[in-house]
């Protein structure tokens, strides 16, 4: 399988990158490189073959059903580039 | 008379230990081999010297008082993927600018409370992502070895590279790394030092910057052998704050080094003879099973017949856990944030400035993969083509094999610029990624140096949890091997 320019601008957009046309001339070749690369997989006969979840054979731990952490808001938004009141601040979302 | 900054960490504990000298002593020396040799090589990205003297100082009194612990004023350089409370953290990256944790990662949090001081935070591929340190928002680390008779500078390898040459340049004891397809042992090989990937789940991951959860393991590079055991042995947790980490004891790592080898059983396995491949490299792999042959093991021919499809469903499963990892650099919450008309918009143009174009090109195909109608095609088999990698090695030890030997990478060091072509530098962990695919742990050691005096190293593979016996055999190649250090051409 390969990209084309247009399937290029959609992934972008989706992974949320601007790209300009320029970029995803660019790009198309480099995926289109690598997706070849990763074909070779259509080689391997995986007929029965479960997908690994886990590398390592154990039970999925679980915490408790409670509150463990927290109460440190102040903390938490301390790296944001806009904060008001210990909340984060983006432009507008809704009209 | 040695200087301070050749020591390994066993030496330097034990004259610690002796009051030949003092902690501060010691870390003063670290940073002035940094003042004096970083510019050449940009190893370190910040030098945390208050914070370093403070624990130094701790250290000195605890020496004092006859408390000290393992680690106890052991100067490290931290990879700047482990969050450090208050310190720089940006896995090298620009999206996350001027990000300071508020918190402390499991590994750097069990280094200090075994005693050891942080020198600073290490230069590396942006978001682990590379294999030549080329990526890093913050420069290239230059390797501190060069070809005989040249002044070219080479790449220390990646995505540990700053961590890799900090070591090799003399400018810590040791290092944090971390390896997700081979990024602590390619640049170990390339550097003359000694790195370990520990098994998936022996180290805690919380507050290591994720790029590929599923491969992603935290481990030490440093002189020796024996110091990499000492590390890992600090490093190694299970922590509650990491569901992955596993409940089992952490052995005495260091009782390991110096055992017998004698009737151990060593797989060659066929398949990691590639087209190609340089012939020093062979010999060097030849030698290595001599060496382990006349130390007593038995060695047997095995096959992985799975190794060649490792890379290529690496280059799956790594982008596509990336691509969702990566998704939280959105300028809302930390870092870099670049406005625009809408929220959409904003998004859009803070990863676009933000990230670099190697990480750029992993979060597409990443999210090409996993987009919809195409996640069986790609994804799924993918992790099917993993469980066939993890068989074969499962069929290996129960044949009895104890550990694997292999060449760590395809060639030695190459020059910044040399590799352009993203697939041609994805090989270079084609010796290494099966690890990670199938979770087992793998250490590299120099094992010899080419025509051009570059260092090359051997790796070996091991059971699940069976870091001791990689140890074990691992010091055997380093005491038939020697030690190997680059002349300093970068201090000033």
């Amino acid at each position: 399988m390969s990209v084309d320019l247009n399937t290029v601008k959609r992934v972008a957009h989706l992974a949320r990158i601007k790209v300009s046309d320029e970029q995803a001339e660019k790009m198309t070749g480099e995926l289109n490189a690598i997706l070849g690369f990763v074909e070779q997989l259509d080689e391997v006969n995986i007929d029965g073959v479960e997908p690994l979840t886990s590398v390592v054979e154990q039970t999925m731990k679980k915490r408790v059903d409670g509150q463990t952490d927290g109460g440190y808001a102040e903390k938490i938004v301390s790296n944001a580039p806009a904060t008001e009141d210990n909340f984060f601040m983006v432009p507008k979302v809704v009209e | 008379m040695t200087k301070l900054t050749d020591l390994t960490i066993a030496e330097a504990r034990d004259k610690l230990a002796a009051r030949e000298f003092t902690a501060t002593e010691l870390t003063e020396s670290y940073l002035s081999a940094i003042e004096s040799g970083n510019e050449a090589l940009n190893a370190y990205i910040t030098v945390t010297s208050d914070i370093a003297r403070a624990q130094a100082k701790v250290s000195d009194e605890k020496i004092a008082a006859g408390e000290a612990r393992p680690l106890e004023g052991i100067p490290l350089g931290i990879k700047d993927l482990y969050a450090t409370k208050g310190v720089h953290t940006q896995a090298c990256s620009h999206i996350l600018d001027g990000f300071k944790p508020e918190y402390e990662s499991t590994v750097t949090q069990n280094l200090f409370d075994d005693g050891a001081v942080m020198l600073g935070k290490l230069n590396m591929d942006e978001f682990a992502m590379g294999s030549s340190n080329e990526t890093s928002f913050y420069g290239n680390v230059v390797n501190p070895w060069r070809r005989n008779g040249s002044d070219t500078a080479l790449v220390p390898g990646g995505s540990s590279g700053g961590s890799a040459a900090a070591v090799a340049g003399k400018m810590c004891a040791a290092a944090t790394a971390s390896d997700t397809g081979g990024s602590i042992r390619q640049p170990a090989a390339l550097t003359g030092t000694v790195g370990i990937k520990p098994t998936y789940g022996r180290c805690s991951r919380w507050g290591m910057v994720a790029f590929a959860s599923s491969l992603d393991q935290a481990g030490p590079i440093g002189r020796t052998v024996r110091d990499n055991a000492i590390l890992l042995q600090s490093m190694a947790s299970v922590d509650a704050k990491d569901t992955t980490s596993v409940d089992a004891p952490v052995p005495d790592y260091e009782s390991f080094v110096g055992k017998s080898i004698k009737g151990m059983k060593i797989g060659i396995p066929k398949e990691y003879r590639v087209d190609g491949m340089p012939a020093v490299i062979d010999q060097l792999w030849q030698q290595g099973i001599d060496w382990l042959k006349d130390a007593g093991a038995e060695i047997v021919e095995i096959s992985l017949p799975h190794t060649k499809y490792a890379l290529p469903a690496y280059y799956i499963v790594a982008p596509a856990e990336a691509s969702s990892n990566l998704a939280r650099y959105d300028g809302v919450r930390y870092g870099l944030r670049v406005p625009g008309n809408d929220i959409v918009e904003m998004y859009e143009n803070t990863r676009a400035a933000g990230f670099g174009d190697e990480v750029k090109r992993r979060v597409m195909i990443g999210t090409y993969v996993l987009s919809a109608g195409y996640y069986d095609a790609y994804y799924l088999k993918a992790q099917k083509v993993r469980t066939l990698i993890k068989r074969d090695f499962d069929l290996a030890w129960e044949n009895g094999v104890d550990a694997i030997l292999t060449p760590t990478t395809p060639d030695a060091a190459f020059a910044p610029g040399e590799i352009t072509d993203p697939v041609t530098m994805y090989l270079n962990d084609i010796f290494t990624v099966t690890a990670n695919m199938a979770g087992i742990p793998g250490i590299s050691i120099p094992a010899g140096l080419n025509k051009d005096g570059l260092p090359l190293g051997l790796q070996l593979l091991g059971k699940p949890f069976d870091e001791g016996t990689l140890f074990q055999v691992g010091e055997v190649i380093e005491q038939a091997a020697g030690r190997f250090n680059a002349a300093d051409w970068w201090s000033k």
